[in-house]
């Protein structure tokens, strides 16, 4: 209503405004001879036609059917469960007498066989199924700004003004606050991988485990950090105590290397990084190639998985599992990228075969129609 | 006579109420009246501010608030904002609030900014000076202390600050020149009246001593209705009653002119002023496409409910048992535990809803407004519709309807200064049967000297000569036309007047002026009127003076006015002119045969004729004509229907003098545009109050009816001779009857259905006792509907808004549009889908009321054809677009509840949620809805079948909406499951070996979300790319610049540790992700997937079933290389055969 009745207003207050006489003040009202004014920017002006979409078919088809090979081929995985729900399996002793109150950890070993030997680099991932590791309250159990060595995090008082993060509940305090919290770190992965290569001859080679490099750089480096102040970690997380479920406190998971310990284990960092599905894998550890490049890295031959079986896994109807991969320029091995890569490759390159028959048909027959007519 | 005062009191004590009061009493100066005459009852009116503003600083913020928060939209989303605050939902607060509030605050300012405009605005009208008159005095005070009862002086070149009842003027005769320009737009120079009893309080003193109540009626909006009665108390003498009309009353927002200064007395102020009341809102009119809208969102909103249900339901179904509830590594909150269940379930239905609520966006109702709006400038920016004439260019008074003018499928237009110029031109004039034609009539130039008489006469006889003598003295006598003074005309001087003073004519009807400069060339000229005098020039030079005794004003009703005057002899006079059909049955002699002829004639020929008539009146006759007249004038009750019976006891036995003829020609370019819009499959109707044989003979000329056509007609005439109900059943008999035969042929013979006024009300005539009324109804729409044009004469305004009506409440709905001119067009324009106003001549009343405003009837093609058509697609594809971009965006995260436990777990990160609709996708959808063009202007233009495509709203139908929803379902399952399958099955980790200072890792759940996220953004963004048919750089700059916005702003997202954030879990995800070979190749062939199918059907749908716009555009670069008119003319016809 009232914009108009506004310009009602001016008009009134201008003397000798008559119809007559607009037309020498509203000369200047004539819009701008522009070209974006007038819709006429010079612009491209592409069409999907046959003619044009077909050679574009079969570029795709023709590239990505190769990359679809290209992915099949390469890289090696070997799956073993050892989750011990059958009778026969070697862990299923473990597996039934759990209880976390347990200081005698159990162990069991499975054996398995290589049927091809395992070149260059070698990761091993330890696989957890049907863990809801990216359940909403699960999460959001953490503490990010405790995990980057916030000191204010780790002292009790202030957590009971509400200062620290209450995303942790229920996994925040006991009697003190708990360093790190949450629910995630609280439910650390804890069992222990060992790989022995049984010679031909019969005799136990322990195959070394490199435990580092396994977290992202940034988050190793940046994210995590241990609380300042003091390289005794011992002292720092003074006044907390551990998750409840673990077995020895934070600043304890790899006494021996001051730069693997505290929030910056990498065991940890790895855990810390909630899967996206509840069937997931993590990296373990490396086994580096040989350095005299001769031999594989890991040869054709028996092998025996030592399991200390810590983490239980029956009552949520998961599994474990170990997997041995290798990696290639493209990742680790994909079947299924390899495999969409070369259905929609095909799919391209025949939907160009229908799509220039069709053109030929069709096409021709609409333009000769509309230029002989 | 005061019994209707003491009515008036009675009603007012015994109502109890003041609103109650169907008229006001006004004490002029505040007097009171004599104590003899009636109880003073002090009235309380509004005073003289002017509030146009909406708030003011202290109720700005709740009551704008509350304003916004009406919207349905608005008010949704600060829902989802409260249940975000309240419950714990899986996502903050600020993903919704933050654009809620962006959206609140921007309209805040803008409807705060408008409304310190308006306060501005108000400030400065409220505090303009005012003269009035306090105890003899002249005190200068403020408009806004002005209160009913002031007397105000008004000087000349003032505009009058409320309503004003005149009471004297400068002029000795009491009256005044008043401009309306800025109320109604009509430029001419209107005169008001005072009444003769006050005229003679011209000083200040003299005004101040008037002792007079006015009684009037309440305020209302009619600007050209006011009855009210004024008593003057004289000492020692009965009061006088004198009746006010409009005639006497000054309104506030008009322009004194000519005049020196006025005395007048407040009557309505501040906002009762009839301005005022006229500025109310008009009714807000919704497109189709609206509609569709709001109908596509209900099914969002199912979808949406219909999701966070099944997601709930599945939740507790899955959490039957205690091990996928709480597992060990995973337990609640003991608060969270002792919840009752129910709660718990509510809770996350809640946080179901919020977690998919983003699939109806904030933003689209954002984008859909600024597109309207900002897309509106390209209607004003047209130079193809600017009049250079006139000095104007197309004017849009709603962006609201612009996709609306692509799907009208009715068209009712105006026929006089809308089909045709309204530029008046006298013709010739017949009296009794013999014919006179001034020549040189070309160019409107004027010789003037009775030599250019042409007279095709053959023996002047004493009869006759007296005859003409009458003819043309009427002519010059029986009007309204003012004479206007060149020099008081400031900025136009009319080339042929220079050098010499001349004056013109101005009159609100252009007829008489026409006549009046047709009358001058044939040697009267009609010079002024002074002192209730008029006076002529003769043939002779002589100047002959008749006293103006009665003007009876011209009606529509009664189609003719009169005048009663004196001559120099002491004869009285009345002559009369008006259509034939009014005049004719009051005819008793004269040679009516040879002039009805003649008038039919020239009817036929598509001229407007009048018959003109005189009666001589007896002194004795000439009194009781006096008396009834002001006995009518004086009534307070139906005043109206007093003076309408008045007038017919008044204008009966006539003698016939003759008959004139103006020409009206067809508006430049008038029958191409209307044979675009019939090509475009529009139906157009005229609806004129024009007779129906000129109406006809403009319809013919304008190719609405061809020589082909069938004509049907609905005529009084025919409806004489037989029943309606025979009629009607006869024509639908033939129309039908036609139709099946040619179900089969192509060629389908063409109907023109004319109906008039009478007939058009008996079908429409509600008549209960016989059943047959709605069946009429049902007949006419029936017969109309087969016809390709429709002509309906003889209308009354508002006939013309029930024919819209009528047809808009059929039963196909079709969408219409009403195109005029005049005043009597705006209830028809008001009633229609889209009104159109023509700036015209018969001032701006139309175009006011208009959506659009357009100088010349021809820019309707364009307008219709080109901006309607591509507004329509744009914003088709803007709403289809939007719907289909939030389900991409919403399904997965719906897929993801079944993978993560039903926990609400997001997707995406907050940043990706809030800023998808606000800033990743949002510019490229609305640059394309601004600026697509999917078929050249001049295509457009020149094959207006094009239309036929987006007719009946096609681009938004079901199937349509269908398509894009399946689509939009399937690009997420692709973007879900493949990512899924990628996570599932490999080891997707990033390469080691070359990045040297990080080795391989492990994604977790939020490289997930934004390997889907980044595949989502791009895929929307390229089918829009894929969509554009127009790609000019400023396409290409947003919609690859938004693409490398999404990826510089997750680099820095993530590149960064946000100190506010209380998380930092995307912290160098993107650049992760974006350092692993599969994850690139993961990305390249889901958007490709992605695309495949809806590339796959374009180019299949173009090339198996093209449509005419699809043909139009593959035709495009042929037409560039080989401009040969003759290809291009092969090609329209071929399109039409198809």
């Amino acid at each position: 209503m009232a914009p108009s009745y506004n310009a009602k207003e001016e008009d009134g207050h201008q003397p000798g405004a008559t119809g007559h006489g607009g037309a020498g003040t509203m000369t200047n009202k004539k819009p701008d001879n522009t070209a974006f004014k007038q819709q006429r920017l010079p612009a491209w002006q592409p069409i999907l036609t046959a003619g044009t979409v077909l050679p574009a078919f079969f570029v795709i088809g023709l590239i990505f059917i190769p990359i679809g090979f290209i992915l099949i081929v390469y890289g090696l995985t070997l799956l073993i469960d050892y989750t011990g729900v059958d009778m026969s399996s070697p862990c299923y002793n473990c597996s039934q007498s759990y209880s976390w109150n347990n200081t005698q950890s159990c162990t069991c070993s499975v054996h398995f066989s290589l049927d091809q030997p395992f070149e260059s680099n070698v990761f091993m991932y330890y696989g957890l199924s049907n863990f809801y590791q990216n359940h909403r309250r699960y999460v959001k159990s953490r503490d990010d700004s405790q995990l980057n060595g916030d000191k204010t995090s780790l002292q009790y008082h202030i957590c009971t003004l509400n200062r620290c993060s209450k995303e942790c509940e229920p996994y925040r305090s006991s009697d003190k606050p708990i360093a790190p919290c949450g629910a995630i770190a609280n439910s650390l992965f804890n069992d222990t991988l060992e790989l022995y290569y049984i010679d031909p001859n019969g005799s136990r080679t322990a195959i070394p485990l490199v435990k580092k490099g396994i977290a992202w750089w940034t988050d190793k480096h940046v994210k995590f950090r241990n609380p300042s102040g003091n390289n005794n970690l011992t002292v720092v997380f003074q006044g907390t105590s551990k998750p409840v479920n673990w077995r020895k406190p934070v600043f304890e998971l790899d006494p021996l290397d001051s730069d693997n310990n505290g929030f910056i284990n990498e065991d940890f960092i790895v855990w810390m990084r909630t899967a996206a599905l509840p069937t997931f894998r993590k990296l373990y550890c490396i086994i580096q190639k040989k350095p005299n490049n001769m031999t594989p890295t890991l040869p054709r031959g028996e092998y025996i998985l030592e399991v200390t079986y810590n983490y239980p896994v029956r009552s949520f109807d998961g599994r474990k599992r170990m997997i041995l991969s290798t990696i290639s320029w493209m990742g680790g091995k994909n079947p299924f990228l390899g495999i969409a890569y070369i259905t929609v490759g095909s799919v391209c390159f025949c939907l160009g075969l229908v799509l220039l028959s069709i053109h030929y048909r069709y096409g021709k027959r609409n333009n000769s129609a509309e230029i002989s007519s | 006579m005061d019994f209707s005062v003491l009515r008036n009191l009675i009603s007012r004590y015994c109502a109890g109420e003041e609103y109650w009061v169907d008229s006001r009493t006004v004490y002029i100066g505040h007097k009171e009246p004599p104590p003899a005459a009636e109880a003073y009852i002090p009235q309380r009116y509004p005073d003289n501010r002017i509030v146009s503003s909406k708030y003011t600083l202290w109720n700005f913020i709740p009551k704008n608030l509350f304003e916004q928060f009406r919207r349905i939209a608005n008010f949704y989303f600060l829902l989802i904002f409260l249940v975000q605050l309240i419950i714990d939902t899986p996502t903050s607060p600020v993903t919704s609030g933050l654009p809620l509030f962006f959206v609140i605050t921007v309209t805040a300012i803008k409807q705060g900014y408008e409304d310190w405009l308006r306060h501005k605005a108000d400030c400065s009208i409220n505090e303009c000076p005012v003269d009035m008159v306090q105890q003899g005095t002249v005190v200068r005070t403020q408009s806004s202390k002005l209160r009913v009862g002031d007397v105000v002086m008004v000087r000349e070149d003032e505009t009058f600050p409320c309503d004003l009842l005149l009471l004297s003027s400068s002029h000795d005769d009491g009256t005044c020149y008043v401009t309306t320009t800025s109320l109604d737009g009509e430029s001419s120079h209107k005169t008001y009246y005072a009444v003769p009893d006050t005229m003679d309080f011209k000083t200040e003193q003299k005004v101040d001593s008037l002792h007079a109540t006015i009684e009037c009626e309440q305020p209302q909006p009619d600007l050209y209705k006011f009855v009210g009665r004024i008593n003057i108390y004289k000492e020692r003498e009965d009061p006088i009653a004198r009746s006010l009309g409009a005639e006497n009353l000054l309104l506030r927002g008009a322009t004194l002119k000519n005049t020196e200064h006025i005395y007048a007395v407040a009557i309505y102020t501040g906002m009762d002023t009839k301005m005022a009341l006229n500025y109310q809102s008009k009714s807000q009119k919704r497109s189709a496409v609206e509609k569709s809208m709001n109908a596509f969102l209900i099914v969002y909103l199912c979808i949406l409910i219909s999701k966070a249900v099944i997601n709930t339901v599945l939740k507790y179904a899955w959490q039957w048992s205690v091990d996928r509830d709480e597992p060990w590594y995973n337990h609640r909150t003991e608060i969270d535990r002792e919840r009752h269940v129910v709660i718990r379930a509510f809770t996350d239905f809640l946080a179901f809803m919020v977690l998919f609520n983003y699939i109806i966006p904030v933003s689209m109702y954002v984008t859909v407004e600024m597109q309207k709006f900002l897309g509106s400038y390209f209607i004003a920016w047209d130079k193809d519709m600017y009049d250079e004439e006139l000095g104007v260019g197309a004017q849009v008074n709603t962006s609201d309807l612009n996709e609306e003018l692509g799907q009208v499928e009715y068209v009712f237009t105006d026929k006089t200064g809308t089909l045709t110029e309204n530029n008046m031109e006298f013709i010739e004039c017949c009296v009794d049967g013999h014919v006179y034609i001034p020549h040189a009539i070309c160019n409107g130039q004027i010789l003037s000297a009775a030599s250019s008489i042409d007279m095709i006469d053959s023996s002047p006889g004493g009869y006759r000569r007296e005859h003409e003598d009458l003819f043309f003295r009427a002519l010059c006598l029986c009007h309204t036309v003012q004479v206007k003074e060149e020099e008081t005309v400031d900025s136009i001087k009319r080339g042929i007047h220079l050098g010499k003073p001349t004056s013109f004519y101005i009159s609100s009807s252009p007829d008489e002026v026409a006549l009046v400069e047709g009358m001058k060339r044939l040697g009267y000229t009609y010079l002024r009127l002074k002192d209730s005098h008029m006076e002529i020039l003769n043939k002779d030079d002589e100047i002959e003076r008749f006293e103006l005794l009665h003007v009876l004003n011209f009606d529509s009703v009664r189609r003719r006015m009169s005048v009663i005057v004196k001559s120099s002899s002491g004869e009285y006079l009345l002559f009369c002119k008006g259509a034939d059909t009014s005049i004719f049955p009051r005819v008793v002699s004269g040679k009516v045969e040879q002039v009805r002829a003649r008038v039919e004639q020239n009817a036929v020929e598509g001229l407007r004729t009048l018959c003109v008539a005189y009666r001589s009146l007896s002194p004795v006759e000439y009194e009781e004509t006096c008396h009834q007249l002001d006995d009518a004038k004086l009534a307070l009750q139906d005043r109206e229907q007093r003076l309408a019976q008045a007038y017919d006891l008044i204008e009966r036995d006539f003698t016939l003098l003759g008959a004139t003829a103006v020409e009206d020609r067809l508006q430049e370019k008038a029958a191409d545009t209307i044979e675009s819009l019939q090509k475009a499959g529009m139906k157009v109707w005229v609806l004129t109050g024009d007779k129906m044989e000129t109406a006809a003979a403009t319809c013919y000329a304008s190719k609405l009816f061809r020589r082909s056509t069938q004509i049907l007609e609905l005529t009084k005439k025919r409806t004489e001779e037989q029943s309606l109900h025979d009629v009607l059943f006869d024509l639908s008999r033939t129309v039908l009857r036609q139709r099946t035969l040619s179900g089969l042929s192509v060629e389908c013979q063409d109907y023109g259905l004319i109906i008039d006024g009478a007939t058009l009300s008996a079908v429409l005539k509600p008549s209960p006792e016989s059943s047959g009324s709605g069946n009429y109804r049902e007949i006419f729409l029936e017969i109309s509907r087969n016809c390709s044009a429709v002509l309906c004469c003889r209308m009354a305004p508002l006939q013309k808004a029930q024919i819209v009506k009528l047809i808009k409440a059929s039963k196909e709905h079709p969408i219409t549009l009403a195109i005029g001119d005049g005043a009597n067009d705006v209830s028809m324009i008001l009633e229609a889908h889209v009104g159109i106003g023509i700036m015209g001549k018969e001032g701006r009343q139309a175009a006011r009321n208009s959506d659009y405003a357009i100088p010349k009837f021809k820019h309707l093609k364009k307008m219709l054809l080109v901006h309607g058509h591509l507004y329509y697609v744009r914003i088709a594809e803007l709403v289809q677009y939007f719907f289909y971009k939030n389900v991409c965006f919403i399904f997965p995260q719906f897929l993801y509840q079944f993978f993560c436990g039903f926990s609400q777990q997001p997707l995406y990160d907050t940043a990706y949620l809030t800023l998808y609709n606000i800033s990743f996708t949002s510019l490229p959808i609305l640059l394309y809805s601004l600026i697509e063009k999917h078929i050249s202007i001049e295509t457009l233009k020149r094959d207006p079948t094009l239309y036929r495509d987006v007719a009946k709203n096609s681009l938004l139908r079901w199937p349509v909406f269908l398509y894009w929803t399946c689509l939009g379902l399937f690009n997420a399952c692709i973007f879900f499951f493949g990512a899924y399958f990628l996570f599932d099955n490999t080891t997707f980790t990033s390469n080691g070996q070359l990045m040297t200072t990080n080795t391989q890792m492990m994604f977790g759940n939020w490289t997930f979300g934004t390997l889907v996220f980044t595949v989502l953004v791009f895929t929307v963004t390229l089918k829009l790319a894929l969509d554009t048919h127009h790609w000019t750089w400023i396409n290409h700059f947003v919609i690859w610049g938004s693409l490398l916005f999404y990826v510089i702003f997750s680099l820095l997202w993530g590149g960064i540790i946000w100190p506010f954030l209380n998380y930092q879990r995307m912290y160098y995800v993107f650049m992760q992700m974006l350092s692993s070979g599969p994850a690139w190749l993961g990305i390249i062939l889901l958007i490709t997937i992605s695309l495949l199918p809806d590339v796959v059907k374009k180019v299949l749908c173009r090339t198996l079933w093209p449509t005419a716009t699809e043909r139009a555009q593959s035709n495009r670069p042929c037409l560039t290389v080989e401009l040969s008119t003759i290809f291009v003319l092969t090609q329209s016809d071929n399109r039409l055969s198809f």
